[in-house]
């Protein structure tokens, strides 16, 4: 009898474990700091300052709000007075109720003959004696993008000082693949979707564009050399540069951390499996070796030696780990469809999209998800809301960017990685497999 | 029943009636047109093409000439717009008509130059040529080849069609084929690519192991990127989770 009860409890756990809310990311899961951004003050009489103040002052907003680790007060609760310098601000109406903040932001922002000159500061409200945390000034070229370049910088500073030392993601880029012109192409934009740049113009079928951590060159899969290959884009040269052609098909290239080597999927041998190469495609070696598809590679941007994959060897697709000459190879998940793993920045989680419950009349549908590796915990970060895929984690380990067809197309989406604040990105055309920038 | 047959039997005499009125209506006599002494016609232009020599070999030299009268638009089938009176050499590489229309203000007059390119000798190796009639002998005699859901396993009713399949590619010794691997819409991009890869394998092999030299048969992978059917309902991922063949050129 005690041991049926027994049994009956180790029956149970997996299930308990798997309802479990884990909570993910750096510093979630902690009091959001509530800051206050009050527009900054014009320090130019020039009319062209104008529309310059409105872009910084929209992406500060926007830098902070999209940053995950602050409850920023909305503009309706602030002061009348609006401080432009350290001696115009009075403390206490921004401590107070209504704005009830922590921190505020501010500073002047003025265009004088061909620069743009910004000093920001924030202050610590509640530390009347020593209140500045902050004191920062920028100087570039008067253009909207500049305009938009110094907010980032600010806002990162923010960040970083109020959100653990990580850096702020403000300049990070993502790309992705858009239709919009009527072929699949690898596109750029900035992390929060402005900026949209076709990069490839093949004509043809581009897919799973991945950024080098440098952030120099974009590997990616192509349809246009005849086959299924690897094609590689130089950023810097902006135009695709010579890359080896395989036999078979090969697909899906990963970088490792150092960006020294390239994981892929290949069938040059056959069967579809998971070689590694130099980053220049030389001196491909096979990794594994198992009938059904082995494919998706990503490697433990912390270790830089174990992978994750995805493979169809039982079946329907699962992820697996391995180290990255194959050995102690696991497997993750245990049913339904599980592909697009995307390893975190500190090596801990992996977010992945997964239908976990398949067959015909099967509820739920394709989600992300994120998995703690260590303990297999998992949770379900978005609900019910069309098909989402390739997620891809931010180099601030908060973020995750994925595509989703819940809104009829296929779009670019990014939340925090415990699946609030879900954003879309993009709205033109179909867009699909986004790839966060390494830094 | 007795009033729709009356009704019937009178609407038959006012249909007849009514003819009898056109008929009679179309025999008025017209009141004769008013005679107006007609121009001078412009003189009705003339043309004339000939060949030199008639016969040639595939890519052999010959000379077309041509005349015309009383025209002012001139062309040649194949050749374009040509000046009223010329010469021009040809190199037909399969037996051609030049036909020239001349257009004048008087009328258009057309003449036709044949020339005809000999058969050229048989190639040393047997290399069928593509046309159009073995294209549509490949699409008559060569089919998809359909799987289940995240399969390439062959199933009976695609064994039976690579059988036949490898048949006709026998009979067919010149003839090369793609087998194109495609899957249908579920499922991640990625993992379509290898699984539609898989698919083009199993069916060359397949095709191999029924006969058919491996050298003439290669594999792409389109995953889910092209399919014939766009719909979400299973008779359509049906459609699209095929092993498609593509005769080679």
């Amino acid at each position: 009898m005690i041991k049926n009860i027994i049994l009956l409890v180790l029956l149970a756990l997996p299930a308990v474990a798997q309802t479990d809310w884990i909570r993910t990311g750096t510093g979630l899961g902690v009091e959001k700091v509530r800051i206050a951004v009050p527009d900054f003050k014009t320090a130019s009489t020039d009319p062209a300052n104008a529309p310059l103040l409105k872009t910084f002052n929209d992406t500060l907003y926007s830098d902070l709000n999209f940053a995950g680790i602050f409850d920023v007060v909305s503009k309706s609760f602030y002061p009348l007075q609006v401080p432009g310098t350290p001696q115009e601000i009075q403390l206490e109406p921004w401590g107070n109720p209504p704005p009830n903040a922590a921190m505020v932001a501010f500073g002047n922002f003025g265009k004088t003959g061909d620069d743009v000159a910004m000093q920001g500061w924030l202050f610590d409200v509640k530390n009347t004696a020593s209140p500045q945390v902050l004191g920062k000034q920028y100087r570039e070229k008067a253009t909207n993008e500049n305009a938009r370049l110094i907010a980032h910088r600010f806002a990162n500073e923010i960040i970083c000082r109020l959100g653990g030392g990580i850096p702020g993601i403000a300049e990070s880029r993502i790309a992705f693949i858009s239709a919009r012109t009527g072929h699949k192409e690898v596109w750029m934009m900035d992390y929060d979707g402005a900026g949209q740049t076709q990069l490839t113009k093949l004509g043809s079928i581009s897919l799973s564009p991945r950024i080098s951590p440098d952030g120099g060159r974009i590997a990616f899969t192509t349809f246009a050399r005849g086959g299924v290959d690897l094609g590689m884009y130089s950023v810097e040269l902006g135009r695709t540069v010579t890359f080896p052609r395989f036999a078979g098909s090969n697909l899906s290239p990963a970088w490792s951390a150092d960006g020294t080597k390239l994981a892929f999927s290949s069938s040059m041998r056959g069967d579809p499996e998971i070689f590694v190469a130099d980053a220049s495609g030389a001196n491909p070696k096979r990794v594994t070796a198992n009938k059904g598809g082995n494919v998706s590679p990503v490697w433990n941007p912390k270790t830089g030696s174990q992978m994750a994959f995805v493979s169809g060897r039982t079946g329907l697709p699962q992820i697996y780990m391995m180290e990255s000459d194959g050995t102690n190879l696991q497997r993750i998940t245990e049913e339904g469809y599980a592909v697009s793993p995307s390893w975190s920045p500190n090596g801990q989680f992996l977010a992945f999209a997964w239908r976990r419950k398949y067959g015909p009349g099967a509820p739920g549908g394709q989600d992300i998800y994120v998995m703690d590796i260590a303990s297999k915990h998992w949770v379900q970060l978005t609900h019910d809301g069309g098909v989402n895929d390739f997620p891809s984690w931010a180099p601030d380990g908060r973020h995750i960017v994925f595509e989703s067809t819940r809104g009829g197309s296929t779009q670019i989406w990014t939340m925090l990685a415990d699946g609030s604040q879900q954003h879309q990105l993009t709205t033109s055309g179909h867009n699909q497999q986004p790839n966060w920038s390494f830094k | 029943m007795k009033v729709n047959a009356v009704k019937r039997q009178s609407y038959l005499l006012l249909s007849t009636l009514a003819m009898l009125i056109v008929l009679i209506a179309g025999c008025k006599k017209q009141p004769a047109p008013t005679p107006v002494a007609p121009p001078p016609p412009p003189p009705a232009p003339t043309a004339s093409i000939s060949a030199n020599p008639m016969s040639v070999d595939p890519g052999g030299t010959s000379q077309l000439t041509w005349r015309t009268e009383n025209a002012t638009d001139v062309t040649i089938e194949g050749v374009g717009k040509v000046q009223p009176n010329g010469s021009k050499e040809v190199n037909p590489t399969e037996s051609m008509s030049y036909h020239l229309v001349a257009k004048g203000p008087g009328g258009t007059q057309d003449a036709t130059a044949r020339v005809t390119v000999n058969a050229p000798p048989p190639p040393p190796v047997a290399q069928p040529t593509v046309t159009l009639s073995d294209e549509q002998w490949f699409q008559q005699n060569v089919k998809d080849i359909y799987f289940d859901y995240d399969s390439f396993t062959l199933r009976p009713d695609a064994q039976q069609t690579i059988t036949a399949n490898a048949r006709a590619l026998m009979q067919k010794p010149g003839f090369r084929v793609q087998v194109q691997g495609h899957c249908d819409e579920r499922g991640s991009t990625e993992y379509n690519l290898t699984l539609g890869d898989e698919r083009a394998t199993a069916v060359k092999n397949a095709l191999v192991a029924a006969g058919v030299p491996a050298n003439r048969i290669d594999t792409r992978t389109f995953g889910k990127e092209q399919p014939v059917c766009t719909e979400s309902t299973e008779a359509c991922w049906q459609q699209n989770r095929r092993g498609h063949f593509l005769l080679n050129k």
